[in-house]
């Protein structure tokens, strides 16, 4: 019964259906099925397995966004309930993101806040524009373990830079983890400013993080 | 007859407009604080919020502004000549810009591009008549940071006689370039008479004109300066992901543009512009180089001339990283397309990798796209009294067309004879023991020839002094060292 109903859970996330994902997490609910059980063997082998169909071009970015959609209305029914037998679960990671001081453009970032909230890390979103003081500052605030830097611009990249120095003068590198991505940014780039890594995508940024955390499938 | 390419029908203009028009009132666009004021005092309605304000703007006025439009205007060079002709079904190219890395033709590896090769793409953009316009192609790392915009033009301007598509980083940087153009024109009035530089102006999809872009909009218009709209939706991503959306998505923004500028400077010379593209929903990036993005930059265009505007696109790029078949097939292609639509500029010629990679090499390529674009859209005329029978009553049915006092004064006109780039060259033994280079290799070639044969412009000294006078204020301004690197 309740394999049926994880795979059904699998089901509702790779479909990108969060009506059905709540629902199922409802039942799992009125079954008395452990909501972290409900997660761990449910929604969140959905998330792993829609990443990896990403990854092989079988889904595509709206498909992965509507699965993440379908992951957060899972969660919002079962947190209250893990929340109360605390067992909540463990955040992979607390990541603080943003994008280089001037610039605007946002939909990388927000690719790579919804993949990686909806994979298990708590994500501190600083929006757009932000400079290398308010990254350094919400660092320490929430004692992140990473601080991604996005920057579409060709001429906003000189921003990544910035906060990577932040970082160190703060002293708060090596312990916090800097990565960078964007469209005009490559692996020469993020060598050359000392970035602890970057990605192209959001769910290479996934992986990216994962095994910044010692979490990965892969070496670095 | 001129051969055309047309996307849209006059209906769906009808629906782009009347939809965009729409947009413009609800959900109304953001502008920054720079232009507040001046809606305001239009009668338009801005709200406040995060330093951005909404703008909601009635057709009504949209319509004043667009009255007040230039229908066409000139680029000069700097012989006082006019060079581009925007308006009409004129059509012009330009190299790409801005990258930030330059394709080494030696290790095939992208590295940051440096002044070098800013003055090797102007050398050759200079000797290629296929190009009416420079363009800003790429920073110049070598350079301050902090003034890079008002680098390029500078090295640009000491390189070339020929106009500049060009456009600044910040609402700063913008004042130091009009008044680098100004030097080179004699005066600002002069500029402003015959301009020889147009500026790019970007909104951010979607419907946002930021600080930095509603400023640039004020200056120019002020200035008397032309802008060049460059809205770029992002089908899927930033903007609806149908094509007719984006295009819609696109003449709001454009719309809005034009109004905050008509509205700072009524007459002022402005483009029905764009880099429109669709949104790769693998890679979340922007495929220049897709047929689509393609048929977005047409479309766009369209709706521009059915107002009767000047008008601009961003076509011959490549998403490819070499310089192969791929970058081949997709710039040569819209190419041809963006001249088929008649688009006054055409920029993006030599950039690779989705506009993050120039190569020099790829721009004498599509130099030889461009001509057979160009030659393209000449069509098939009728010359002489007769097609062919009177050449036929000459030679009978010997054969000896090649004899012809038709076919010598003609054939040119009819025939457009590519550079070396294009192997044209027979059968591959031909050349004896020299095996047959391919496009690269030849393209590589024909570089070195070009620049060797570059002739560099000589400005008064006087000019010279005020140039170097601007760029060492702006620095001072900037707070960096005037410290540049030698061009």
């Amino acid at each position: 019964m309740s394999d049926q109903l994880f795979g059904a859970m699998l089901q509702s996330i790779v479909d990108g259906a969060p009506e059905k994902a709540a629902e199922l997490a409802q039942q799992a609910l009125a079954n008395g099925i452990d909501p972290l059980e409900a997660v761990n063997r449910g929604f969140a082998v959905g998330i792993a397995f829609a990443g990896d169909q990403f990854g092989c071009g079988e889904m595509f970015l709206p498909d992965l966004l509507a699965s993440a959609e379908a992951m957060k209305a899972a969660i919002k029914i079962l947190e209250p309930e893990m929340l109360k037998r605390g067992s909540r679960r463990e955040a992979l990671g607390k990541v603080v993101l943003g994008t280089a001081r001037g610039d605007i453009h946002d939909i990388g970032k927000n690719l790579v806040a919804t993949i990686l909230s909806a994979s298990g890390f708590q994500i501190f979103d600083l929006g757009t524009s932000v400079t290398p003081e308010q990254f350094v500052a919400k660092a320490k605030e929430v004692d992140a373990d990473i601080v991604g830097v996005s920057a579409l611009l060709t001429t906003t990249m000189a921003g990544q830079k910035a906060v990577i120095e932040a970082l160190d003068r703060s002293g708060l590198r090596p312990r916090v983890k800097a990565i960078i991505g964007g469209a005009a940014v490559t692996s020469k780039w993020a060598a050359e400013i000392r970035a602890d890594g970057f990605s192209r995508n959001a769910i290479d940024a996934l992986e990216l993080a994962k095994n910044l955390m010692g979490k990965g499938t892969a070496s670095v | 007859m001129r051969p055309r390419v047309q996307l849209l029908s006059p209906e769906l203009i009808g629906r782009i407009l009347r939809e965009a028009f729409a947009l413009l009132m609800n959900p109304g666009v953001r502008v920054g604080s720079a232009v507040v004021e001046l809606l305001r005092s239009a009668g338009v309605e801005v709200g406040v919020a995060d330093n951005d304000g909404v703008a909601r703007i009635p057709e009504s006025l949209v319509r004043r502004c667009l009255a007040s439009t230039p229908r066409d205007f000139c680029l000069y060079n700097r012989q006082g000549e006019k060079a581009v002709h925007y308006g009409g079904d004129d059509v012009h190219f330009d190299p790409g810009s801005c990258c930030v890395q330059m394709l080494d033709p030696e290790t095939l590896e992208a590295r940051q591009s440096e002044t070098r090769d800013l003055v090797r793409i102007v050398q050759v953009t200079e000797t290629l008549p296929q190009f009416a316009a420079q363009s800003t192609a790429v920073v110049c790392s070598d350079a301050p940071t902090a003034i890079g915009d008002l680098y390029r033009l500078f090295i640009v301007l000491q390189h070339s006689d020929k106009p500049v598509v060009t456009g600044s980083f910040s609402a700063a940087g913008l004042q130091g370039m009009i008044d680098l153009l100004a030097a080179d024109s004699g005066s600002p009035d002069k500029l402003r008479q015959q301009p020889r530089a147009v500026f790019d102006v970007c909104p951010s999809p979607p419907l946002n004109w930021s600080e930095f872009g509603s400023h640039n909009l004020l200056d120019l218009a002020r200035a008397g300066v032309p802008a060049q709209i460059v809205s770029m939706p992002l089908a899927g991503g930033t903007a609806p992901v149908t094509l007719a959306g984006s295009v819609t998505q696109h003449a709001a923004e454009t719309l809005a543009g034009i109004t905050l500028h008509q509205l700072a400077g009524p007459g002022s010379p402005i483009v029905w512009g764009g880099a429109p593209a669709i949104f790769d929903m693998r890679t979340g990036g922007a495929p220049m180089g897709a047929v689509e993005t393609a048929m977005l930059n047409l479309a766009c265009a369209e709706v521009g001339k059915h107002l009767g505007l000047p008008t601009h696109g961003y076509l011959v790029a490549t998403d490819s990283k070499f310089v192969d078949a791929q970058a081949g097939a997709e710039s040569a292609r819209s190419a041809m397309l963006g001249a088929l639509a008649g688009i006054n500029m055409i920029s993006g010629a030599g950039m690779l990798e989705s506009l993050a990679c120039f190569s020099v090499e790829k721009l004498v390529i599509d130099a030889e796209s461009i001509a057979s674009a160009q030659r393209l859209t000449r069509g098939i005329e009728a010359r002489g009294e007769t097609l062919a029978t009177a050449m036929f009553a000459q030679t009978g049915l010997s054969g000896e067309f090649l004899k012809l006092k038709e076919t010598r004064a003609l054939f040119r006109q009819e025939q457009y004879l590519p550079s070396p780039v294009i192997d044209r060259g027979g059968d591959r033994s031909a050349r004896g023991s020299e095996p047959p280079a391919d496009v690269f290799t030849r393209a590589r070639t024909r570089v070195d020839e070009l620049v060797s044969k570059y002739r560099k412009p000589s400005l008064p000294e006087d000019v010279l002094r005020k140039f170097q006078a601007i760029v060492n204020r702006e620095a001072d301004r900037a707070g960096v060292a005037a410290g540049l690197p030698k061009n």
